[in-house]
């Protein structure tokens, strides 16, 4: 049993020992052995066994209603006051968890994939200074320090996609990232600052109840509500600004996985999850649609990559989708739910696709051929025989992914597809959500056997490669083997053994609170609504499942029917597809073009009229008067007042010095004089 | 004739030469004798005041005050112009005129 002051410290040293380590290997780094990377990992995993024990007093606990708060003033201006803090429940411990454990081992997974890296020391320096800001995240009491951890790791993820910055696209996509997400985190700002105006507080507690006791409400707690989600919608890669994160890929295979597929990208969601009771129901419903047509439409965009990296990117954008469409219908504990198995499944499926990425490079580096896309899954294939650990451990998380029975994110997806089937049940108008959410399930399971199918099954396409292939060390095995051994159901159904429902600890120690918004739907009717649909999402989501399975491997594996046939049929759809959608492009023409005449419009008027006319001619104005005004100040003002006052003085000077004769009998003579002129005028 | 306007005539005169002494005179003791004629007009004066006024003595105490100033007066102007002939070996005042600038 751990009491209330042992969690602050737990808190304290899970939240510090990264920082530390990024401190030392940032200005220590390469002088030390191994280049400090040991630093590193033992910081995070110290935090693991840490957050694991609070895991383990949330278990003895068995509390559902387990809350913690530890705060101090930072600043304190009178009416203007902020505590910073931590708030410890039930979903940040499991957050926690999920944090540190993936972050571990993407830190071991490094090892290896990044040997002899120039800039070693320091990729293990911005991994902890990662994990530093996603617990401070995960963590945060107060939108203030949300907000400062949020950027925080928005610019860690800048730093590790840049990692390889030599490389112009690497570059490129770090800005990318770094600017789409500044987008958001405006929103962001503008929500937090209008709750900080209506209530006067930042702690997210504080600004539920000020929220339930109607401090704010109406449009505004509509527009605040939508302000903060678009922080989401930046960090979580939602339609519209969802273009940054397949770029991000650029960055090394063990930072995508952690960040870009399970943790960093989760912030979003995680935050719309902390911040769920506060949002209005029309905020909700932005939410959802926004949540549930990313999911549909990343996925359709997933199908035709053939870049193994790209396709889990899109289904990462498309995963997202899925938690941030539940969190608008209501049922954000499946939200949170499929967070933390998605962590699992995708963060193993991207090492995964690191193990791969990384024989292949192998193997071309052998070959001397610098030419070949090691990350394209069209010169991959039948590597099933020779890299079988990988193989078995991918096919286990595409196996949960595509919400296969059995695995984890069968339970997820199914909380999340009944939600929206029972929020549509409740709401008919709103028949769109469910479809997007089940079209996309299909989906998913298309693709992700599709990357299976072209990269493990039939034959190889390059045969010299292939001789070269082989499986990836002990290092990068071991958190594909644990992390796909954490996608199978059991661990998320303890105490209980049934594989169809989510019953377990997870549903019994994490409930859903009240929305605080008057009018919103309770925890308990939308768990109703829940209920009812449980029977027929389930069903559904199985013969999508089965439909997406089945038609992959009649394309990949039977080949009865023919990928490329089906590609011309649908030309302009598979091109729109393939295409991504021409968002770059679009973004490109119609937002960053116009910008940037805008701009050069602006700096013309700027520097070549306001600069050299007004500005320049102000400057010759103001010369020419300093001029004028000097001429008066010295041949007028100085030469006759201030000179003259001087000259008349020495004047009357030199003509009064004639009285002073020195002889007495003058002086005589003058007081005499005085005299007389004073019995006259007095005789007057 | 025994009326105080007549003395004060005879004083007022007496003054008259005094100052002009003092004034125009450019030898040292000529400008003493003047000083020591304004003196006796002032004597003069408060006898004639005593005498008129009905002031008993206190007229003659104070001519005769000054008549022992005067005495010293002359002790210590006559010891400044000798210590002027030792500097300037001349007893003429206009040469004597230091305290021009």
């Amino acid at each position: 049993m751990i009491t209330g002051n042992i969690i602050t410290d737990f808190s304290l040293l899970i939240l510090f020992l990264p920082l530390a380590a990024f401190a030392i290997n940032i200005f220590f780094g390469k002088r030390l052995p191994r280049q400090g990377d040991w630093v590193s990992i033992g910081a995070v995993l110290i935090t693991l066994v840490l957050s694991l024990a609070m895991l383990l007093n949330m278990f003895m606990n068995w509390d559902p209603d387990f809350t913690h708060e530890a705060k101090f003033t930072w600043m304190d201006l009178g009416a203007f006051k902020i505590e910073l803090g931590f708030w410890v429940d039930n979903i940040t411990i499991v957050m926690l968890v999920v944090v540190s454990l993936i972050s571990s081992m993407t830190h071991i997974f490094s090892v290896e994939y990044l040997k002899g890296d120039i800039r070693y020391s320091r990729y293990y320096a911005y991994l902890g200074l990662f994990t530093f800001s996603m617990n401070g995240i995960v963590l945060a009491n107060n939108l203030i320090s949300l907000y400062i951890f949020w950027e925080l790791v928005g610019v860690s993820s800048y730093l590790l996609i840049a990692h390889w910055f030599e490389k112009p696209s690497a570059a490129a996509a770090g800005k990318k990232a770094f600017l789409t997400n500044r987008v958001g985190d405006i929103g962001f700002f503008i929500g937090i600052m209008i709750m900080f105006t209506a209530i006067g507080s930042f702690n997210i507690q504080e600004v539920f109840t000020g929220v339930s006791q109607g401090l704010i409400g109406g449009s505004l707690l509509t527009l605040a509500g939508i302000g903060l989600f678009m922080g989401a919608v930046g960090k979580s890669s939602q339609f519209p600004l969802h273009i940054w994160l397949p770029d991000a890929m650029e960055g090394p295979t063990p930072v995508s996985a952690l960040m870009h597929a399970a943790t960093m990208v989760a912030a979003g969601v995680y935050l719309t999850v902390r911040l769920f009771p506060l949002f209005s129901p029309d905020a909700l419903l932005v939410i959802a649609y926004v949540g549930g047509f990313t999911a549909l439409f990343a996925a359709s965009i997933a199908i035709t990559q053939n870049d193994i990296k790209k396709v889990l990117a899109y289904s990462t954008v498309s995963q997202l989708g899925y938690m941030i469409l539940a969190v608008g219908v209501g049922n954000y504990i499946a939200a949170f739910f499929h967070l933390m198995t998605h962590a699992m499944f995708k963060a193993c499926l991207f090492y995964g696709s690191g193990s791969v990425i990384h024989a292949m490079h192998h193997s071309l580096h052998e070959l001397d051929d610098h030419d070949t896309d090691p990350q394209d899954m069209r010169n991959m294939g039948g590597f099933k025989s020779k890299m079988p650990i990988t193989y078995w451990t991918m096919t286990i998380a595409t196996l949960a992914i595509s919400g296969v029975p059995f695995f984890s994110g069968f339970l997820s997806k199914d909380a999340i597809l009944a939600g929206s089937l029972g929020f549509a049940q409740h709401y008919p108008q709103h028949f769109l959500l469910p479809v997007f959410g089940f079209g996309a399930a299909a989906i998913t399971a298309f693709y992700m056997f599709r990357l299976i199918f072209m990269t493990f099954h039939g034959e190889s396409k390059m045969p010299k490669v292939f001789k070269g292939i082989h499986e990836s060390p002990r290092v990068m095995t071991f958190p594909l083997m644990l992390l796909s051994g954490l996608s199978i159901f059991i661990f998320y159904t303890l105490p209980y053994f049934n594989p169809l429902s989510d019953h377990g600890w997870f549903t019994e120690l994490i409930r859903a609170g009240d929305s605080v918004v008057p009018g919103n739907p309770t925890a308990h009717e939308i768990g109703e609504g829940v209920h009812h649909a449980h029977y027929t999402a389930m069903a559904l989501s199985l013969l999508v499942a089965g439909l997406g399975i089945g038609l992959s491997y009649l394309m990949y594996i039977k080949k009865k029917l023919s990928a490329e046939a089906w590609a011309k049929k649908m030309g302009f759809m598979y091109k729109l597809s393939f295409n991504k959608y021409y968002f770059d492009e679009n973004y490109g023409r119609f937002l960053y073009q116009p910008f940037q005449k805008l701009s050069e419009a602006v700096a013309y008027v700027d520097w070549d009229l306001y600069d050299k006319y007004f500005i320049n001619g102000f400057g010759r104005v103001t010369k020419w008067l300093s001029f004028l005004t000097g001429r008066v100040d010295y041949d007028g003002l100085d030469q006759s007042i201030v000179d003259g006052i001087g000259r008349s003085a020495q004047g009357f000077g030199k003509q009064l010095k004639q009285v002073q004769t020195g002889r007495l009998q003058n002086y005589m003579l003058f007081a005499l004089v005085g005299v007389i002129i004073i019995l006259v005028i007095q005789t007057i | 004739m025994d009326s105080l306007t007549n003395y004060l005539f005879v004083s007022v005169i007496l003054f008259s030469l005094g100052l002009f002494g003092v004034i125009t005179r450019r030898n040292g003791v000529a400008v003493l004798m003047g000083v020591e004629l304004i003196l006796n007009s002032a004597n003069l004066n408060f006898l004639a005041f005593a005498r008129f006024g009905g002031m008993n003595m206190a007229g003659h105490v104070f001519a005769l005050f000054v008549i022992v100033l005067a005495a010293a007066e002359a002790a210590v102007a006559l010891a400044i112009i000798i210590n002027i002939f030792n500097n300037f070996h001349t007893i003429n005042v206009d040469d004597v005129s230091e305290l021009k600038q």
